[in-house]
């Protein structure tokens, strides 16, 4: 099984290098983008020893104690069976 | 009185701050690596900048779990006295020592310059030798020096007068033109409740001595010196061998 885990950050927190890359893909002319947030993506590759609630107890505390700062990021994830 | 500087993989101003203490102040001092199981009875500890563990992360994500900052944590929360200084402020944050955090600069550019301080309170075992309003000139060099925090422990920072430094020009004026990073309100440098622990981005180790361009950043240190030789001898230990 594999955690896929997403860190951004928080809506309420200023990006400036996502709001950097959306005013260059507007200077490009790229259509249709309405904001860009950038952030970081992590891949937990688990050993097998837990079942799915297990892993995603501690996959979720692994993203709330050491992936993101709270002050400033949020997270989402997702488990890949059998991967 | 014993000073000490920890010293993580990736501390680059280990030295500098080292330097301050035994050539400067001329204090004892010890470095403290980041996996020294104790404090080795240190009475300050001063969390030195650089890039510990690469900024690997997040600044001072990694930092935070050696086994000495978990000392460091014992340390503060019993009253010691503790300097984070650029990286080391970073990573005071992390630990959870500090509130807020520290975020890529506003305008994405690593920063190396001299800047102007505004000295906003005295209360503080760091800054006993100031004058509120004094200004200072120190260097920064950070790339992550945007202080952020919610609107609530900015208003506890103003509240408590836990706001030491504030980014001013050099006549302590504090406007936009003198933030050089985009932190909220101008923040430089930030107490903990226990007025204990200060962060700052920029560098007192880089102007304690007028050939480094400003000596300001020694008026820190030396303040640091003062504020435990006044609590050395009011200890129980001085007032044992005082009585006899």
């Amino acid at each position: 099984m594999k955690a896929h885990v997403y860190v951004t950050l928080k809506r309420t927190v200023l990006d400036p290098q996502g709001q950097t890359i959306q005013n260059a893909l507007r200077k490009m002319q790229y259509q249709g983008v309405k904001d860009v947030r950038q952030g970081k993506y992590f891949v937990l590759e688990l050993d097998g020893s837990l079942d799915a609630a297990a892993a995603k107890a501690e996959v979720e505390r692994i993203a709330k104690d050491v992936l993101t700062n709270p002050v400033i990021e949020e997270f989402t994830y997702k488990l890949e069976e059998g991967a | 009185m014993k000073f000490g500087v920890l010293v993580f993989p990736g501390s680059n101003c280990d030295h500098d701050t080292y330097n301050v203490i035994s050539e400067i102040a001329k204090q004892p001092v010890t470095m403290l690596w980041h996996d020294s199981p104790n404090l080795e009875n240190c009475d300050a500890i001063l969390v030195p900048g650089g890039f510990a563990y690469g900024d690997y992360l997040r600044t001072g994500a990694i930092a935070r779990f050696s086994p000495v900052m978990q000392s460091v944590k014992k340390f503060a929360a019993d009253g010691g006295v503790v300097l984070g200084i650029c990286n080391g402020f970073q990573i005071l944050t992390e630990a959870g020592l500090l509130p807020g955090a520290l975020m890529r600069n506003a305008g994405l550019k690593y920063i190396c310059r001299q800047v102007y301080l505004r000295t906003e309170t005295t209360n503080t075992p760091f800054t006993g030798t100031l004058k509120k309003g004094e200004v200072l000139k120190i260097p920064i060099g950070h790339m992550d020096g945007n202080y952020v925090c919610d609107a609530e422990t900015l208003a506890a920072l103003e509240r408590d007068d836990r706001i030491v430094f504030r980014y001013s020009t050099a006549q302590g004026e504090i406007s936009p033109e003198a933030n050089p990073n985009g932190s909220l309100g101008n923040i430089a440098g930030i107490l903990n409740e226990g007025r204990n622990v200060l962060g700052m981005m920029p560098h007192p180790d880089r102007s304690s001595e007028s050939l480094l361009g400003s000596a300001d950043g020694y008026r820190i240190f030396a303040s640091m010196v003062l504020a435990l030789q006044q609590n050395e001898s009011r200890s129980p230990a001085v007032q044992e061998v005082a009585a006899r």
